[in-house]
């Protein structure tokens, strides 16, 4: 087996927030992206929501990975074993989240369920296994990513919240005008490559 | 080959959703959280059709905002009254009454009334239609065009295409509003069921136009306009539009109009057997009587016990 990789924490955080950010960079979780940032109070749940069960599933899909399927020789049925992990952790959260936490099940409300088909989340798990990360790096990046993708939406939604206000041409009106700025927003995070090398 | 390589695939991907499914099962017991039992009730009480005619994602949203108190109890248009009642009784509230509303098409240019520009042979979809030149191969661009998107999007069988022109059956309709998000012409409209005087026609051409296109088309003569005592129609855009908070139903507009583009059976059937009487009066005297004057002072008589039952619904 490779070596496992564990490099600067704190720069494979900002690594994963801003150069490699999962929605602008990688063009991963874009449903969800163009989904749920039409209101800022849905875009921040969402945001929540996928920190939160992406850095469980970058834990859990370690311990799938290097205990079960490398163990086995069986590593190229990550991408199945990843889905069906993170498929029913999402479901254990939300079943937990009800019973402990009714006000931030609430508050997550819909979104929750729906990231189980957020494709971020399977992208954080099989980047961190190419990478052959440490846990402890691939609990981070997965973090990062997350965190990488609700500042993205975040700050996308407070853009279309704005943009609702103006006089947009009307066949631009709706989905076409938020690719439009979804793609002047991948070419700002652009700028950030090449600020930190891994 | 070795067996192993199959094997062990099989049982781990294999094992894996087994253990993580009992995981599940197990968790679901002891995450079980106790739900409010009048929700099933509710549920149990709406129509299940999922169409989202009250605004909420489908019947499990609707019944945890009427559990939750956000949403009426009759805020299901298509249970209508019924399902009301029932709901209002697990809720332990009174009902209030609502009028039942139906889907009515603004447009009576049927085959053998209106013409056509072209002969579309394309997807039988309206909406595909409407993007070709003109909107579609009506002569008029604002018409049914009879492909029947509406008829797809009912999910209560209550609308049909009937000589090109849809046609709602208001004794199946819901008013769900379905047909209305399915028309590309913006056709379909909500209407109180009860009020039966309705304008058959959406065409925003000038008069000219209309009378070229179509024989039941409003030409925006504002007849009906003149004629109402209660000050519930107008002409706007080209066509007449009735203000149905105002509307007595009383169908004399429906009578007057030249183009019978508004539509009130009452009134429509009364205006052919009075004009029978005056034919047959005329063929009775031989000589040519004042026929249009005939039906137009005898009009409000006769219609006076009609309107009043009907104001007396308004009143309620």
């Amino acid at each position: 087996m490779d070596q496992l990789v564990q490099p600067n924490l704190i720069m494979l955080i900002l690594f994963a927030i801003f150069v490699n950010n999962y929605v602008l960079s990688q063009f991963l979780g874009i449903c969800p992206f163009l989904g749920v940032s039409k209101k800022l109070e849905t875009a921040v749940g969402m945001g929540v929501a996928v920190i939160f069960v992406i850095t469980l599933s970058s834990a859990v899909t370690y311990f799938v990975y290097h205990l079960l399927l490398v163990n086995l020789h069986i590593e190229y049925l990550y991408n199945i074993a990843f889905i069906l992990v993170i498929a029913a952790l999402v479901q254990l959260v939300e079943m937990f989240l009800k019973k402990s936490s009714p006000s931030l099940y609430q508050a997550l409300g819909v979104y929750l369920p729906l990231i189980t088909t957020n494709c971020a989340v399977l992208g954080v798990a099989v980047v961190n296994m190419q990478n052959n990360y440490t846990f402890i790096a691939s609990v981070l990046n997965g973090f990062g990513g997350a965190t990488g993708f609700a500042l993205s939406i975040i700050l996308f939604a407070g853009i279309r919240e704005r943009m609702a206000f103006n006089n947009i041409p009307k066949p631009f009106q709706g989905f076409p005008i938020a690719l439009v700025s979804a793609t002047l927003m991948s070419l700002a995070f652009l700028g950030f490559q090449g600020l930190i090398q891994l | 080959m070795d067996i192993t390589s199959i094997l062990y695939p099989v049982l781990c991907v294999g094992g894996l959703g087994v253990v993580l499914g009992a995981g599940l099962g197990y968790a679901g017991k002891i995450f079980e959280v106790k739900e409010d039992p009048r929700l099933e009730q509710v549920l149990e009480c709406l129509p299940g059709a999922n169409c989202g005619g009250c605004g909420y994602p489908g019947c499990s949203g609707m019944a945890s905002a009427i559990v939750s108190g956000k949403a009426p109890v009759n805020g299901c248009p298509v249970g209508g009254a019924k399902s009301a009642a029932a709901i209002a009784k697990v809720m332990g509230v009174a009902v209030e009454e609502t009028a039942p509303k139906v889907a009515f098409v603004k447009c009576h240019g049927t085959c053998d009334k209106s013409v056509n520009k072209y002969v579309y042979e394309g997807i039988s979809d309206c909406a595909m239609a409407n993007q070709l030149a003109g909107g579609g191969a009506k002569g008029c661009s604002f018409g049914c065009l009879g492909l029947g998107s509406c008829v797809k999007a009912c999910a209560f069988d209550a609308i049909h295409i009937v000589d090109g022109v849809a046609k709602v059956d208001e004794t199946k309709c819901t008013s769900c509003g379905n047909c209305v998000k399915a028309c590309p012409k913006h056709l379909i409209e909500i209407v109180p069921q009860a009020q039966q005087t309705r304008v058959a026609c959406s065409s925003q051409d000038t008069g000219k136009e209309v009378m070229a296109n179509c024989q039941v088309g409003c030409i925006a003569c504002r007849i009906c306009e003149k004629n109402c005592k209660f000050d519930a129609i107008y002409v706007i855009n080209n066509v007449a539009v009735i203000d149905y908070t105002k509307c007595k139903d009383c169908g004399l507009c429906a009578m007057k109009c030249p183009k019978h583009a508004i539509e009130n059976p009452k009134a429509i059937a009364m205006a052919e057997k009075l004009a029978q009487n005056a034919a047959a009066k005329v063929e009775a005297a031989k000589k040519p009587a004042p026929v249009a004057e005939a039906p137009a002072t005898e009009a409000p008589a006769t219609e006076a016990p009609a309107s009043s039952t009907s104001s007396e619904h308004i009143n309620d």
